[in-house]
């Protein structure tokens, strides 16, 4: 007979699935018949990504943060992961399209300014991990400190390193990153008899990845996957709302664009005619501002030729990924469709004219990424022990040789874990350090590709040239992030490494966000302990003066009216203290030095009830 | 695979050996490809998640080697590349460089039609489309080659047989730059 074990042992705690996607985030668990997902407080299964850092510096997360947007535009973040782990230089056209505002000495890493206050990317992220958090713990009534989270599948390595980092900013040990289109392809093949090869076709609120799989008796080998970080349903937004705002300046003299209030509210309506165009085949945008209306129609035709390009960005990856793949079209057997925006009808239809099959849509596609990122809980749990994913490298990852040439150590859609090594030497002589530059991507040149960090080698022996021998082993992990590690040839001895990432946090720096956010969370547990206490003594003072009205008090004696007086007093006096130890000590004593005058006026009760008279 | 001490299989880092394979230059892919599900299941971190660190350890640095192993095992060329640096053959770049004697005068004149191709004379195309399918077939033959040899080296492991495969290789390999220059300036608004 088999028999449920319970072990609450460390070993065997919840690791959640997190889908930290560009415009919504979900939470998933594995539950006894599978994958589920969890609902925020307000029955929502969605936790819109978007933050907002109220007046009084509290921090708003998912729908109520969404109506801030409109209110609040200037203290309100959404479509972070679109900054995740990027340079100013990366984002300055889409910035230019942020309500918010980007704070001075934003070079490595982008610092928003919300308020009078400044947040990274990671740390934005950390608050919509963090309310996840709080709506798993809440909803399975234990604490969580393991998740695996998602990310695109194109994400290079900083990107992946920020979403790690934001993790454990909110506190949660990241125990896996997985690729969207992988994971989806998790939560696909659940039904056992799953096999061959398959593409999944995720076009979310950011980005888009394409990813070809082999699935064979459970395994879920990825053989290629190709994609772009810049380009989802938000570049479709984008491409209304400058129409829109272009017609309303004409019909209104007005330039709308630099004022945020207007802008979100001219989004939301952009967005909402967007997501109608799936189902009808006329929709229209509609703006009501200072008393006046703006309407417009836009037909599923008009539709389609403005987002032609987009939707066609999206196949040269899918083709590239095909080859990449090895496969040819006619080996895929199903298309699995991911992301909100495969709901739209010209991207269903260009998806299957490239593939020649029906993209399999049975599945929501805003679910889908959250339910499999806990098949991939499960599986880290053991929970799940029959199925288990392949993933594998988007980008090439090479280092910088003479004449500014990328050499590849790792080629691209390479299984990972994966690793390279390469051995280093000194060209002058006595040379104690050894600067390697590392760089992710496909192009010949250093200038074409993206710095990822330069690792110094370190105090090495003086030598003549040439006669060092450092052996430095590159390793990307399962989660796509590189990890280097060094040794001296010739003694065997480890060699340190210094790491400084070209975007990004430090690991100071992390952890120094961990501390802020710690000692955050302390402040605000201490404040609400001081608040609590107050309202206790309230409660406790509002009936010592009443009772001070009554019968009863008069029959205590002087000393015991003079000691409720003076605890009386001592309240008053801490009342304004932010130590709720002290406040509670002596609200305790009121409560002591009262309690035969509560007693007596009990009897005080009794005794009139007994005489039916009320008092 | 022999244990090491702590009960982990001892990891060999000869990838013929990692997959329990006899050193042979020709492959059946389909039992290569069965061995890698079962070592991926066997090895992968995944699988570690709840043990300690060392065997967390473990299990990446073997799944690196597996998966290493495995791409280079599954590629003809690569696998062939592999025996030839265990067996002490150089293996470099810069001999592919060599024009093979016997191409001379072909490369003489593709070198003229890729000028031309760049200088913006666009009559050069069909000689390179020409150029293209020659040297793809030059490419089917010595594959055809090369799979001859494998098999002549796995009856009898003779190094003789292993420079002429070094030779055919280079051959190739010059074959293939030549082929993606080609492609290059045929296809310019692709790249």
């Amino acid at each position: 007979m088999s028999t449920f074990q319970i072990d609450f042992g460390e070993n065997k705690k919840r690791i959640i699935g997190i889908d930290l996607g560009t415009t919504n985030s979900l939470v998933a668990y594995q539950s006894l018949t599978g994958p589920e997902i969890i609902p925020g407080a307000d029955g929502d299964k969605l936790v819109p990504s978007v933050v907002s850092v109220a007046r009084d510096g509290q921090i708003v997360v998912g729908n109520e943060a969404r109506k801030m947007l409109i209110t609040d535009s200037g203290r309100t973040v959404y479509s972070v992961k679109r900054l995740m782990g990027r340079g100013l230089d990366d984002v300055k056209d889409e910035l230019k399209l942020f309500p918010f505002r980007v704070a001075e000495g934003s070079e490595s890493v982008i610092q928003l300014q919300l308020g009078d206050k400044t947040f990274t990317p990671p740390q934005i992220s950390a608050e919509i991990l963090k309310q996840l958090k709080r709506n798993a713990e809440e909803f399975l009534g234990e604490d969580v400190t393991q998740a695996v989270i998602t990310v695109p599948a194109y994400f290079n390595d900083a990107q992946r390193q920020a979403t790690k980092d934001a993790g454990r900013i909110a506190g949660l040990e990241v125990l896996r990153l997985v690729n969207e289109p992988t994971a989806a392809s998790l939560a696909y093949g659940l039904d056992k008899r799953k096999e061959g090869v398959v593409a999944v076709y995720d076009l979310g609120g950011g980005t888009f990845d394409i990813s070809i799989l082999r699935i064979h008796d459970g395994i879920f080998e990825v053989l290629a996957t190709h994609g772009d970080t810049h380009l989802g349903g938000d570049d479709i937004d984008n491409l209304l709302l400058r129409i829109a705002i272009e017609d309303i300046q004409s019909e209104w003299g007005e330039d709308l664009s630099g004022n945020g209030e207007a802008v979100q509210m001219l989004r939301r309506a952009v967005i909402h005619a967007k997501e109608q165009l799936s189902f009808v085949p006329a929709s229209v945008i509609e703006l009501t501002y200072n008393g006046k209306a703006y309407q417009r129609e836009i037909t599923r035709d008009l539709f389609d030729t403005i987002i032609a390009d987009i939707v066609n960005r999206t196949l040269l990856p899918c083709r590239e990924c095909i080859k990449d793949a090895g496969v040819t079209v006619d080996q895929i057997v199903e298309v699995v469709m991911v992301g909100g925006s495969t709901r739209i009808p010209l991207v269903r239809k260009a998806v299957e004219g490239l593939f020649f099959s029906k993209p399999h849509t049975e599945l929501n596609p805003d679910e889908v990424v959250a339910l499999g990122a806990a098949v991939q809980a499960g599986i880290l749990s053991g929970a799940v022990e029959d199925q288990l994913l392949l993933d594998v490298t988007p980008l090439s990852l090479g280092i910088e040789t003479m004449g500014g040439v990328m050499s590849r150590l790792i080629h691209r859609n390479s299984t990972i874990p994966a690793s390279a090594t390469e051995t280093f030497t000194t060209s002058v002589e006595g040379q104690r350090n050894v600067l390697i530059h590392v760089l992710q991507g496909e192009r010949e040149l250093v200038k074409d590709c993206r710095p990822l960090a330069r690792f110094e080698l370190r105090d090495l022996d003086p030598l003549p040239a040439g006669m060092a021998r450092i052996e430095v082993r590159f390793l990307i992990d399962a989660n796509g992030i590189l990890n280097v590690t060094a040794r001296d040839a010739r003694t065997g001895k480890e060699q340190s490494v210094d790491v400084k990432p070209s975007y990004g946090l430090t690991d100071d720096q992390v952890e120094a966000m961990i501390r802020e956010s710690y000692e955050k969370a302390e402040q605000d547990f201490r404040d609400r302990q001081v608040r609590e206490i107050r309202v206790e003594a309230d409660a406790i003072l509002a009936a010592v003066e009443k009772a001070k009205r009554s019968d009863a008090y008069f029959e205590l004696s002087d000393e015991e009216r003079k000691a409720i007086e003076q605890a009386i007093n001592e309240v008053l006096l801490v009342y304004h203290s932010d130590d709720h130890h002290l406040i509670h000590a002596h609200v305790d004593k009121l409560n002591r030095v009262t309690a035969k005058l509560a007693e007596n006026m009990m009897n005080t009760a009794v005794r009139g009830a007994l005489k039916g008279t009320k008092i | 695979m022999p244990l090491a001490a702590g009960g982990l299989p001892s990891l060999a880092s000869d990838y013929f050996q990692f997959f329990g394979l006899q050193r042979k230059l020709t492959m059946d892919l389909e039992d290569l490809q069965k061995r890698f599900y079962q070592l991926s299941r066997l090895l992968h971190p995944d699988r570690y998640q709840r043990k300690g660190a060392d065997e967390q350890q473990y299990s990446l640095d073997a799944t690196a080697i597996l998966n290493d192993a495995y791409r280079v095992l599954r590629d003809p060329l690569q696998r062939a590349e592999y025996v030839l640096k265990q067996e002490g053959f150089e293996i470099g770049e810069q001999r592919s460089k060599d024009v093979p004697p016997e191409l001379l005068e072909e490369v003489f004149e593709l070198n003229m039609a890729l000028e031309e191709m760049r200088e913006g004379d666009a009559s050069a195309r069909p000689q390179l489309e020409d150029a293209r399918q020659k040297f793809l077939t030059m490419r089917d033959e010595i594959d055809g080659q090369l799979v001859a040899l494998f098999t002549k080296y796995d009856a009898s492991p003779d190094k003789s047989v292993l420079s002429e495969i070094r030779a055919v290789l280079n051959r190739r390999r010059y074959i293939r730059n030549l082929v993606s220059e080609v492609e290059k300036e045929l296809a310019p608004a692709q790249a």
